[in-house]
């Protein structure tokens, strides 16, 4: 003991330094994410382009997709729309989740904005999100080809995102399916 | 001053009653302002610990009860409609926790993330009162740290004590 109990209290203060300067970067509103890894959670709702066609899971298999959830009333989803254009472009799956919107105003952004979606899910009552663990819009999931959910992210997915976040994993993806 | 020592004292008992609960009834304020309807009473007692208990996924640090957000309101008709439908509290959690992930449980499972958590506070007592104990009872006897003084030194101090008395 003796001269060895001095220093007890510095290395518990280095101790809580450390644990404190690890919480800095740390994102509070960041949760953790309960679905990836697992299936896409059944569904049978309505497409918004054709309204008698039912869409479940099943249509989201067969190959990888990014499902976006938006919504006409979601300001977010105005700045992140260029870029879903951008990569439909480039050839990326994009299916939408009509969040707890209205039909007529969500034609009106897709005739306005481009239609980067190969269809959309219509989810008024916001069924599909309760069971995705949706708590806003816009989030994006990066879906593969056996229907396992294997991404998530909250918020909008901007170029830097996409080249940080997706992009090496879809293209992994995409050439497990080759 | 005699006022400001009675406010520091009822400030210090406050703040020891506090984390009790006996002056913070938070389910009672927050609850009596919504109105849930259920077909049996117990539900609804049920449907409050529930609520209380559970965070808001979308908001920092508010559990549902408190919470307006969209998603809160969505996860309370859905912890009441599982309710009606005859669920346990731990299978509405399950179901809850499934979706929205472990951050929603303001009372977590002890498992392999949260075992510190849980333990770390039983840990630091038992240490606090090992420190103490040890500091209390086994350090030296006053007896021990009492010095023994050579009769040289025993005269050289009575005549240093008696120069005190004669300058009083």
């Amino acid at each position: 003991m003796g001269r060895f109990a001095l220093y007890v209290p510095l290395v518990l203060f280095a101790i809580l330094t450390l644990f404190l300067l690890k919480g800095l970067d740390r994102d509070p509103s960041e949760l953790p994410s309960a679905l990836v890894g697992e299936a896409f959670p059944a569904f049978a709702l309505p497409s918004l382009m054709d309204e008698q066609r039912l869409i479940t899971e099943n249509d989201l298999a067969s190959q990888v997709t990014l499902v976006n959830v938006w919504a006409t009333w979601c300001f977010a989803c105005r700045i992140e729309h260029p870029m879903l254009n951008k990569l439909a472009a480039n050839g990326v799956a994009i299916v939408g989740i009509n969040y707890k919107d209205q039909n007529q105003p969500a034609h009106q952004w897709l005739e306005q904005r481009g239609n980067p979606y190969q269809f959309n899910i219509v989810d008024a009552s916001g069924s599909l999100g309760f069971d995705l663990g949706v708590t806003g819009a816009p989030e994006t999931y990066l879906v593969d080809a056996r229907g396992i959910i294997r991404y998530r992210r909250v918020g909008v997915v901007d170029q830097r995102i996409w080249d940080e976040e997706f992009s090496a994993l879809y293209q992994q993806l995409m050439s497990d399916v080759k | 001053m005699p006022a400001n020592l009675m406010f520091r004292l009822l400030l210090v008992s406050l703040l020891w009653l506090m984390p009790f609960g006996l002056i913070n009834d938070h389910a009672h304020l927050s609850a009596s302002t919504e109105v849930v309807e259920f077909s049996d009473p117990k539900l609804r007692d049920r449907y409050y610990q529930l609520v209380e208990e559970l965070r808001c996924p979308k908001c920092q640090n508010q559990n549902l009860a408190d919470s307006n957000a969209p998603i809160s309101t969505d996860m309370k008709a859905q912890i009441q409609l599982m309710l009606e439908n005859q669920h346990s509290n731990d299978q509405i959690k399950h179901y809850l926790v499934s979706r929205y992930s472990e951050f929603i449980l303001y009372r977590p499972e002890v498992n392999e993330n949260t075992w510190f958590l849980w333990f770390s506070p039983l840990f630091f007592i038992i240490l606090g009162a090992l420190v103490v104990w040890r500091y209390a009872f086994s350090g030296r006897s006053p007896e021990q740290s009492m010095t023994t003084l050579t009769p040289e030194q025993q005269k050289q101090l009575s005549k240093l004590l008696d120069q005190q008395d004669d300058k009083l």
